[in-house]
């Protein structure tokens, strides 16, 4: 237990001393999470409004495979991409293994199917709201999943919030495919697992907080640009 | 769809691209597949500065289990391999994955346990006496069980005695199947013995009940040998700038690196390269 | 592009008899009301009509195209679908879809929510208005297309009188403009107020169309006569 006391204070101490190789982390670790859940975000939301709208054959599967794989072990995930990313993979040539690049694509490829199936489940609620509307105001198929997106977007940024709280959250994939390599690919929850594994603990257990303030920080600014403020006082 | 993806790779190159130029300085490097048991230790922490001052080359360290990094070094993706299970080592170079194979440095390990040694393993004369003591006595032993030279050691320990440690897995013997700062904590968690690599205990922090109960057969002696890959199999490999951080690590100034490498006023890694590769 | 003429229209569902053999022909310039008990084929007729669904025997057509294609109609539905955006945002979507210049739409919609009375409060959010409100705003969004046919479904079924008064007044005003009305309703005073001729349906089938003085004189149906009657006992 007093593991856990000294471990708040070690945080503190950590986020007031300014502590270059924490900030170093965390600034690697934002841009590894922001950039796959943007990148996500941005074919995620598209697939789970088109799903939404369109029907096309095996839509129902492509539903089906999205939900399955929320559900995918970042493991998996990471042993998949180091196989296509290790020098005898498909794409070794690209020397992508063990950079940041690597990492985001992990993430990327972790979250997508969260970002889509979610979205498409929330998009398919509104659409069913809206078909009729849009329709007699003579909106086409293509309009109607802009318009899905954007009138959804204070929902949206609760499905995009939780594919970024499992990207930063996740460390199987990241160790995998990044390497937990110091200065390069060590981020917030690599460096966790590495303090645990040399006994650590509480400063481990201080990282897990600084990660968890970070991610409440980002959650409320999200929310706050995402215009959720607006609309819960309706 | 096949251009989705195109453009999806080409944005994570970008961004990769910034990010690198974001948080380093453009510095030619080389990836070294090495041990958890090493890298916790520190000992690459101490040295790499050292080595990169010198010589103007980055080393990026994985550090996973002995096996695994092996596996790394098969596939091409590190330049480097530096590890501590002499047979896999050789047979690494025989198979042509290797160029040489040179002997680095060397600690030895210990088996720990707890406090009060209900095993009363502190009283045996050899490291098979031991382990024959915790089988005996049925005492609760952490096994790495993820094949790395830590776990190779163990098992040919209790081969020794003619026990076939699959037998009895999940009574007494516990297969953690992670790497040893894990496999300790484990330890540490259910009172048991495990075996542990000098570096990795000196420098673990959450001992808990547990201490050093034997140490000093020469069976438990622990080499450490470091291989360039070999180019031929995997042309990317960049074994120039791999031969210069081999050579600086065996020339007198990386031996003093290491032995200069010391937790509480204790050097932790014996240099013992010598410059003729062995074999 | 009128007179719309339905032939022989029939819809099934579930092996169910929804519409059976219908034929009509709507005439520019008058009000029609359609009436009927509740289920008899009202809504669905007239969603029909506005072509949100398809029959399924049979053929609804257009006496000609006008030259923006068959969008010149417009529908407001019982319970009207507000996009979560401004109020003034909801009339210029439907004018952007129908591609309408922007400068151009802002102008419409500020005339259309006058005309309406909700032009003080064009920029707040359409779900924080009043349902009278909202329908209003329903009827603006309508209105603002200068469609040649209105469609009105139940328009004024969950309104309170002062708010059904008002909608009825901007119903007038709508179609003193030249805009032909198709409405549903229930309420057989409303429909006395505003018809010119009556469409009667019961059980899936027109049971007749007649001008409204001669409709409720003397119907010429059974069924519209035991509704008449029917209806006046309340």
């Amino acid at each position: 237990m007093s593991e856990i006391f000294s471990a708040f204070a070690i945080a503190f101490e950590l986020i007031v001393s300014l502590d270059r190789e924490l900030y170093t982390i965390i600034g690697r670790t934002m841009y590894v999470s922001i950039s796959a859940v943007a990148m996500a975000a941005l074919l995620g939301l598209l697939l789970g409004a088109v799903l939404a709208v369109y029907r096309f054959p095996g839509r129902r599967a492509v539903i089906v495979v999205l939900n399955a794989l929320m559900g995918l072990p970042p493991v998996v995930v990471g042993l998949v991409l180091y196989l296509f990313l290790s020098r005898e993979g498909p794409l070794g040539f690209l020397g992508l293994l063990f950079s940041p690049t690597a990492m985001v694509l992990a993430q990327f490829f972790l979250i997508l199917p969260i970002i889509a199936a979610l979205s498409h489940q929330f998009l398919r609620d509104l659409y069913l709201e809206y078909q009729e509307q849009l329709c007699s105001l003579g909106a086409r198929p293509n309009q109607v999943v802009f318009t899905l997106l954007w009138d959804g977007r204070v929902n949206l940024v609760t499905v995009v919030m939780a594919g970024f709280g499992r990207a930063i959250a996740e460390v199987g994939a990241v160790l995998i495919v990044g390497g937990n390599i110091a200065e390069l690919t060590r981020v917030m929850t690599t460096t966790i697992a590495l303090e645990t594994s040399k006994g650590n603990l509480a400063l481990a257990l201080a990282l897990g907080i600084v990660l968890v303030f970070g991610a409440i920080g980002l959650n409320a600014a999200a929310y706050t640009l995402g215009g959720v403020s607006t609309y819960r006082r309706i | 769809m096949m251009r989705t993806v195109g453009i999806l790779f080409l944005t994570a190159a970008l961004l990769g691209i910034g990010g690198k130029s974001a948080s380093a300085q453009p510095m030619p490097y080389i990836t070294l597949a090495s041990t958890t048991s090493t890298d916790n230790s520190g000992l690459f922490s101490h040295i790499l500065p050292l080595f990169e001052a010198a010589s103007g080359i980055s080393v990026r360290v994985v550090a996973v289990g002995t096996g695994q990094a092996i596996r790394l070094a098969e596939r091409g993706d590190a330049d480097v391999l530096l590890v501590h299970h002499r047979p896999s080592e050789e047979k690494f170079v025989a198979q042509g994955y290797g160029l040489k194979r040179y002997n680095l440095m060397f600690n030895d390990f210990v088996i720990v346990g707890p406090a009060d040694d209900p095993a009363e393993i502190a009283r045996a004369a050899k490291a098979t006496e031991a382990f024959m003591s915790i089988s005996e006595r049925r005492a609760v032993f952490a096994s790495r069980g993820d094949n790395s030279g830590t776990h190779k050691l163990e098992l040919s320990l209790w081969e020794k005695n003619q026990l076939d440690v699959s037998k009895v897995s999940g009574t007494w013997y516990r297969e953690v199947g992670a790497g040893m700062g894990a496999t300790l904590n484990i330890a540490a968690g259910m009172n048991a013995y495990t075996l542990v690599d000098r570096a990795t205990w000196s420098s673990f922090k959450n001992k808990a009940a547990l201490k050093i109960l034997f140490q000093g057969d020469s069976i438990l002696f622990n080499q450490y040998g470091v291989i360039a890959v070999s180019p031929r199999r995997h042309p990317h490999i960049k074994a120039d700038l791999a031969d210069q951080f081999i050579g600086w690590l065996i020339s007198d100034k990386g031996q003093r690196a290491i032995v200069n490498f010391t937790i509480a006023g204790q050097s932790v890694f014996t240099p013992n390269a010598s410059k003729i590769p062995l074999r | 592009m009128l007179p719309l003429i339905l032939t022989d229209v029939s819809l099934w569902r579930d092996g169910n008899t929804l519409i059976e053999g219908v034929s009509v022909t709507f005439s520019p310039g008058t009000k029609t009301i359609v009436l009927g008990h509740n289920g008899a084929g009202k809504s669905l007729l007239l969603r029909i009509c506005h072509g949100l669904m398809g029959p399924d025997s049979g053929s609804v057509a257009w006496a000609e195209k006008s030259p923006e294609g068959h969008r010149r109609q417009a529908m407001v539905f019982q319970k009207p679908i507000m996009l979560r955006r401004s109020v003034r945002s909801n009339v210029t979507y439907g004018l952007k879809v129908n591609g309408v210049p922007k400068l151009r739409r802002q102008e419409i919609a500020d005339m259309n929510l006058k005309r309406v009375g909700l032009a003080d409060i064009a920029s707040r959010p359409a779900a924080v208005l009043s349902g009278g409100e909202q329908q209003r705003l329903a009827l603006a969004r309508a209105w603002a297309l200068a469609p040649d046919v209105l469609f009105l479904d139940e328009p004024t079924a969950n309104l309170d009188p002062a708010a059904t008064q008002s909608v009825e007044e901007i119903v007038e005003e709508i179609h003193g403009g030249g805009t032909k009305i198709i409405m549903t309703t229930h309420d057989l005073s409303q429909a006395r107020r505003l018809a010119d001729e009556v469409v009667f349906m019961h059980q899936g089938r027109m049971a007749e169309h007649t001008p409204a003085d001669q409709f409720f004189d003397s119907p010429a149906s059974a069924e519209a006569r035991a509704y008449l009657n029917g209806e006046l006992r309340w």
